[in-house]
């Protein structure tokens, strides 16, 4: 037995309906932790280049890790993995909520779903009852619609995700949704469900999970609580959850607008967490384990129509609120409801429509192929064109590829506007004068995410209690901002932040709590031993952070050809078009500053000048099997000299 | 002890069954809880907290008079109790219950572990006056 985690991965093949359950292997536990780590292990070792995203032979991981289920802040994290369907490299997303405890608590730290059902399936596990049963009567309903008759159907005491219509159709932004409003927003996740024809997987678990010290991991847990709690900035931070910020970022000039031509949205209070506090909230809905809610649940009433909504949180505002310019609070929830029952990433989606938009605006797509007349700040045609991707009719068939295929397909220069990285569509943060998050966005290992490394502060204020007493100060307008420099310190500080928020999603637990409101990390060295029966100090749990993070680059450099570093760039308006408005209007990064950039990260890395991890850097990390492979493939050099 | 909800301020984190399974049998299960917590989405867009409140029907109805009050709380006599299961069906708010399957049912035991985490306050304990006023 290992204490902390389940003990068993749960192999599923759709192909054959074969189930299998292996010991879960102390060496995978040991040397990646869980979570994240499982997945990418999983991944490198079970992928092979010619297998395509939406092959059945793609993997579909869900995986928890050793804290998830346990008694401390906020550990409902759930990863989930898969060939990507932005890029075909490394793909994870994750999402709060309840569902990863429930797999734990039947008996799983991992479910790997292979092959393709014959017919639209349902997975049900119950304890050690694991069936698959038909899905017929769900297929085609919306997201959220399906996870209610699933509750009626199975009972109340199931945690359920879904898919809507969007993963159905193979959308390539396609996300997994549970809870009535939690995602797994990024990378297409849902549509690889999609491919393997699930639209659902129910899970009700009702074992108990060893833990090394119960007594001590109680003692330890009601601690983190009450510590937790009487943390500064809780008070702040509970009432808006991540919509608070939407203020400071606008006045700091880096929220995305109008397709990222400016970073300044006039119309920020209309839209922010106090409008949410206005017009929309019913209550605060939290994860599992959670003391912080971020999750404010509302009605929203609209010209379009009435809706219940969990959100939207700050990246749905940003890409729906900035960069669509939808006008109010309200129109942004109906934006984001809309999503949510399709089952589209919101921040994806909020990126290919401001792309469309553009692309009229500027005569390269005509009314006649979108189907009708579309504007930014208009719901209608966030509405319509929802509806056409979700359905893949239309325009829709050409942005449900996701902005970086459509712009190709499309040309006329509209590939200088599709504002993404590596084929994931950019979240909520404009980083022409943020140099540190730009660089941040450019080597997230699935793209254009905000959360493997949220350093704008670093660029702004240079540290975080900085940072968290800017946010407390926003209402005082636009700022005078410096232009921030761009120097080494932006790669070694993007590195560092590149092991933490991904340690958390090793562990399985949310990082809000020491990300946002400074919970320390000895609290998490304590709760780790309790649990698990490990010693293990903060930094020996970021160096294993590291070497899955060097597994996730050698992942996508195994499976996509050519790739390397002239996947790690931005989009050219970042570096030729200057912000339009704002505090930093005028502010560009240029081609020769993002180079820079990349030379000095990939040398703090150890990678080589294509962004390939050494040989030595390989080894480092305990990896030298992998290099093997990678080296076989021609992919892993020796360091040069 | 007595508990008193507050269903407005409950967030759903479950963190009081979790608790309550730990305090009651040292176990990391939310399962053998002793109370439950009910969302109701998509509407009305809330959260339910199903937790004893002393009512007695229990009691009442056990055909064996295995359950009775003791220091505020009701409990079972698993010697007594016979496993028929009525308490259960009786039990208003469904919360007479089955955390070792099949054998006797438990009841909240009035511990106020559950109210000691509960991050937003929404389970309370406290003298019952300023509970009336404060929930009312």
């Amino acid at each position: 037995m290992r204490y902390g985690y389940a003990g068993t991965i749960l192999r599923i093949d759709l192909d054959s309906g074969a189930i299998q359950k292996q010991p879960l292997p102390e060496a995978l536990a040991d040397k990646f932790i869980g979570g994240r780590g499982f997945v990418a292990k999983t991944l490198f070792d079970e992928l092979l280049p010619d297998i395509q995203p939406f092959d059945p032979e793609n993997r579909f991981i869900m995986a928890t890790g050793p804290l998830s289920g346990h008694l401390l802040p906020a550990s409902g994290k759930t990863h989930f993995g898969a060939k990507s369907p932005a890029n075909g490299g490394y793909a994870d997303s994750n999402m709060g909520g309840h569902f990863g405890p429930q797999l734990k608590y039947a008996g799983y730290d991992m479910l790997i779903l292979t092959g393709r059902a014959s017919a639209p399936s349902l997975i049900v596990i119950e304890d050690a009852s694991v069936q698959i049963r038909s899905a017929e009567a769900y297929w085609g309903q919306g997201a959220i619609v399906a996870e209610t008759q699933l509750k009626r159907d199975l009972g109340d005491d199931y945690q359920i995700l879904t898919i809507g219509p969007a993963g159905e159709k193979l959308v390539r932004y396609a996300c997994i949704s549970h809870d009535f409003g939690r995602q797994a927003g990024r990378t297409g996740i849902g549509a690889v469900l999609g491919s393997k024809l699930v639209k659902a997987i129910a899970i009700k678990g009702t074992g108990s999970l060893p833990v090394h010290d119960v007594e001590a991991a109680y003692r330890a847990g009601k601690e983190a609580y009450a510590k937790v709690t009487q943390k500064p900035g809780f008070k702040e931070w509970v009432p808006e959850g991540t919509a608070g910020i939407t203020d400071f970022i606008n006045e700091v000039g880096v929220f995305p607008t109008r397709n990222f031509q400016s970073s300044y949205s006039e119309h920020h209070k209309a839209i922010n967490g106090k409008a949410i506090l206005k017009e929309l909230k019913i209550t605060d809905k939290g994860c599992y384990g959670c003391p912080t809610p971020c999750g404010k649940y509302g009605h929203a009433k609209t010209k379009s129509g009435e809706a219940f909504v969990e959100g939207p949180e700050f990246e749905t505002i940003a890409l729906f609120g900035g960069n669509c310019l939808l006008p109010t609070i309200s129109d942004v929830a109906y934006a984001n409801y809309l999503c949510d029952e399709l089952g589209v990433d919101t921040i994806s989606a909020g990126v290919v429509i401001s792309w469309a938009i553009e692309c009229y605006e500027k005569g390269i797509l005509g009314r006649e192929e979108i189907g009708r007349e579309i504007a930014f700040g208009e719901l209608e045609t966030v509405e319509y064109l929802l509806a056409k991707i979700a359905a893949r009719e239309g325009i829709g068939h050409l942005l449900a590829e996701g902005v970086k295929a459509a712009a190709e397909k499309t040309g006329q220069g509209s590939d200088r506007f599709a504002i993404h990285v590596k084929g994931l569509e950019w979240s909520g943060y404009e980083c022409r004068n943020s140099p540190s998050m730009m660089l941040a966005y450019m080597t997230a290992d699935i793209g254009a995410h905000h959360a493997r490394a949220w350093v704008v502060g670093h660029d702004l204020a240079g540290s975080w209690s900085d940072v968290n007493e800017m946010i407390a100060s926003a209402g005082e307008g636009p700022r005078e901002l410096p232009e921030a420099v761009v120097k080494p310190e932006c790669a070694d500080y993007v590195i560092e932040s590149q092991h933490v928020r991904p340690l958390f999603d090793a562990l399985g637990i949310c990082r809000l709590q020491f990300m946002e409101l400074g919970f320390e990390p000895e609290n998490y060295e304590k709760l780790f031993h309790c649990i698990t029966g490990q010693k293990r100090t903060w930094e020996e749990l970021l160096a294993v952070s590291e070497r899955i993070w060097t597994l996730t680059r050698a992942i996508s450099l195994k499976e996509v050809p050519g790739f390397g570093r002239a996947w790690d760039f931005p989009p050219e308006r970042f570096s030729t078009e200057p912000i339009t408005s704002g505090p930093n209007k005028g502010r560009l990064l240029s081609r020769e500053k993002l180079e820079r950039l990349l030379d000095w990260y990939y040398r703090a890395r150890g990678w080589d000048a294509e962004g390939r991890p050494t040989r030595e850097t390989y080894a480092r990390m305990g990896l030298a099997d992998e290099a093997h492979v990678l080296s076989a493939m021609g992919l892993c050099r020796p360091e040069a000299g | 002890m007595e508990l008193r909800v507050i269903h407005e301020r409950c967030s759903g984190c479950g963190t009081c069954r979790l608790t309550c399974a730990l305090e009651n049998f040292r176990e990391v299960n939310p399962a053998k809880a002793l109370l439950r917590i009910r969302g109701r989405f998509p509407a009305p867009g809330d959260y339910r907290i199903d937790l004893c409140d002393q009512c007695g029907e229990c009691a009442e109805i056990c055909p064996v008079e295995a359950i009775t009050q003791l220091n505020g709380a009701y409990r079972v006599d698993t010697e007594a109790c016979i496993n028929c299961m009525v308490c259960v069906d009786a039990c208003p708010k469904g919360v007479v219950m089955t955390p070792h399957q099949d054998e006797e049912p438990a009841i909240c035991t009035a511990c106020g572990a559950c109210a000691a985490i509960c991050p937003r306050e929404a389970i309370i304990t406290a003298p019952s006056h300023t509970l009336q006023k404060e929930a009312g």
